[in-house]
């Protein structure tokens, strides 16, 4: 057993040693091309010194504040898209009349890139908050709507004349066997969908100037702080990134029966 | 109790139209097993779906006790030749069985029970909590025939179900399956391509014709019960009914010599 762990712990260290390898080259690359002035200074600064900054930041409330209505953008645009994407998904795909009957309209709304209706979020709800979880929820809706359609169309006819066959009633029919088959389809769609929220949601923050990160990214570039401008933009990708480990390590743990996630147990 | 009569059906239509059954008529009676054997192909599944209630023919009908089957009706038990994506994979056994029965008015350790029952019968006591896909195929085979058995059907239709089980498992099926219908008077209609186990597990034998699909005819296999998977296949009548039913489809094949037709 012991033994065991020891060998399967080497190929592991190993590949965390080539993830890693690749990132310290490119911010040494990054960090040499910055001090010896092959990048204008005033635009790029050194790596070293965009952490170091980011690390002054962290002791500011200010800074957490920030991210802390980004995140409340994000999380209160997404919650509400899942709120209304789910349920209608679930309704439209297992009608196919109900899906006939909207598939035009949605075909319509969803190419609208979200950004087209600022103005009209800034009409309705002003600059505050509330434009920017308009903006991420209208955002996030469409990826998270197609997903549950295509989820609750793609279940194996098998199973459904098992189900059939056995005389379930349409309340097992659809938790047993219709939805289980839906949720990595959802799961997929949520992923996607509170990428998209993020995007929105500090988008909004830029544009509108509702009160966030990105607000703070602009603040930076008036001001002129080129690391704390940097700072900004790393912490917005870390925020992205961790969110989607999140959603991914949800994924394993729920989907732990389907074929992508097996060997994971 | 089962009649199917004038059954035909007809997939697609224009180009892509497929006659999968001509025309077909045969009767089950009460607590009979009958056997359906035909080449691959000739519309087995479509005609067991069509019974089970599955699937519309395109003419003709099937009837239990004298009503006309229109959608499955609760009396009967299904066991699919797809029998992996039958199972849901997000279930385990246990719940894979018992998934037919939740609705069923029992108690909870009647339900159990049941479930139990079922399992051990096809020799996978413990693999309860275990998932459909951590099984081998010919495992999977035998949760679907336990789930089927659980149900407690009056009439149990299968499809192909020892398709992918080694000669051993398979043996002790065919004998599990005889000695269910023995013990609860299960009605049975079988589906196989192989006429070995049709002889052996039926009581007639419906043999069918390569497409255009009709039935080739009717044999009353007659062995003496209990069958014995040694005994019951030594007998000579028992190489007779395979040899007469092996010329009986040969002999519908256009390539045949044309042999002398047994009255
Ligand atoms: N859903 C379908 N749509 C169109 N054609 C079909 C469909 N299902 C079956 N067929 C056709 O009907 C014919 C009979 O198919 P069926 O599955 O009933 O055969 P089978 O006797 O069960 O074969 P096997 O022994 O290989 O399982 C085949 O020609 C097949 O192509
Ligand atoms: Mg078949």
């Amino acid at each position: 057993m012991v033994a065991q762990r020891v060998r399967a712990a080497r190929p592991r260290a190993r590949t965390v040693a080539q993830t890693w390898s690749g990132v310290a080259a490119v911010l040494l690359l990054a960090e040499v091309a910055a001090r010896t002035g092959l990048l204008p200074r005033r635009y790029f600064p050194p790596v070293t010194e965009m952490f170091a900054e980011l690390g002054r930041q962290t002791t500011e409330t200010s800074f957490w504040s920030a991210v802390g209505q980004t995140l409340q953008g994000w999380a209160l645009g997404l919650g509400i898209a899942a709120a209304f994407a789910v349920p209608i998904g679930m309704l439209l795909g297992t009608s196919a009349v109900r899906y006939r009957a909207f598939r035009v309209i949605i075909e319509f709304l969803r190419p609208i890139p979200s950004v087209a209706l600022v103005p009209l979020a800034i009409l309705v709800y002003g600059v505050g908050l509330e434009s920017k979880v308009f903006l991420a929820a209208f955002a996030a809706f469409w990826p998270l709507l197609i997903q549950t359609l295509y989820g609750m169309q793609d279940v194996d006819p098998v199973a459904l004349d098992t189900a059939r066959v056995f005389r379930l009633g349409r309340v097992e029919r659809l938790t047993r066997v219709v939805l289980p088959g839906a949720v990595p389809y959802v799961a997929t769609g949520l992923r996607i969908s509170s990428s998209v929220a993020l995007i929105l949601a500090v988008t909004a923050e830029l544009v509108i100037g509702s009160p966030g990160l990105g607000r703070e990214i602009n603040a930076a570039r008036v001001g002129g702080a080129t690391d704390l401008l940097y700072a900004l933009i790393i912490v917005t990708g870390l925020l992205g990134w961790v969110l989607n480990a999140l959603f991914a390590a949800g994924e394993r743990r729920v989907l732990h029966w389907h074929p992508s996630q097996r060997g994971a147990r | 109790m089962l009649d199917v009569s004038g059954l035909s059906k007809t997939y697609g239509e224009g180009e892509r139209v497929t006659h999968a059954i001509a025309e077909l008529s045969f009767s089950v009676a009460e607590g009979e097993f009958v056997c359906v054997v035909g080449p691959s192909g000739c519309g087995k599944t479509t005609l067991l779906r069509c019974m089970a209630g599955l699937l519309a023919p395109t003419s003709g009908r099937v009837t239990l006790r004298g009503h006309v089957v229109d959608g499955p009706p609760e009396q009967i038990g299904f066991v699919f030749q797809e029998y992996s994506r039958s199972l849901m994979p997000w279930l385990s056994l246990r719940d894979n069985i018992a998934l037919p029965l939740r609705h069923k008015a029992l108690g909870r350790d009647e339900r159990n029970r049941l479930v139990e029952d079922a399992v051990e019968s096809v020799g996978l006591t413990g693999f309860m909590d275990h998932y459909p896909w951590e099984l081998s195929g010919g495992m999977q085979q035998r949760v679907a025939i336990a789930r089927a058995l659980a149900y407690q059907p009056e009439i149990l239709l299968m499809d192909e179900p020892f398709a992918s089980v080694d000669a051993q498992t398979r043996a002790d099926l065919e004998d599990l399956v005889l000695r269910v219908r023995t013990a609860y008077g299960v009605t049975v209609v079988f589906v196989t391509h192989d006429i070995d186990e049709a002889v052996y597990l039926g009581d007639r034998v419906v043999v069918l014709t390569p497409p255009p699909t009709a039935v080739q005819e009717v044999l009353p296999v007659g062995l003496p019960e209990p069958r014995d998977q040694v005994e019951t296949k030594e007998l000579p009548e028992f190489a007779h009914l395979r040899a007469h039913i092996f010329r009986s489809i040969k002999r519908k094949q256009p390539d045949a010599p044309d042999l002398p037709t047994p009255t």
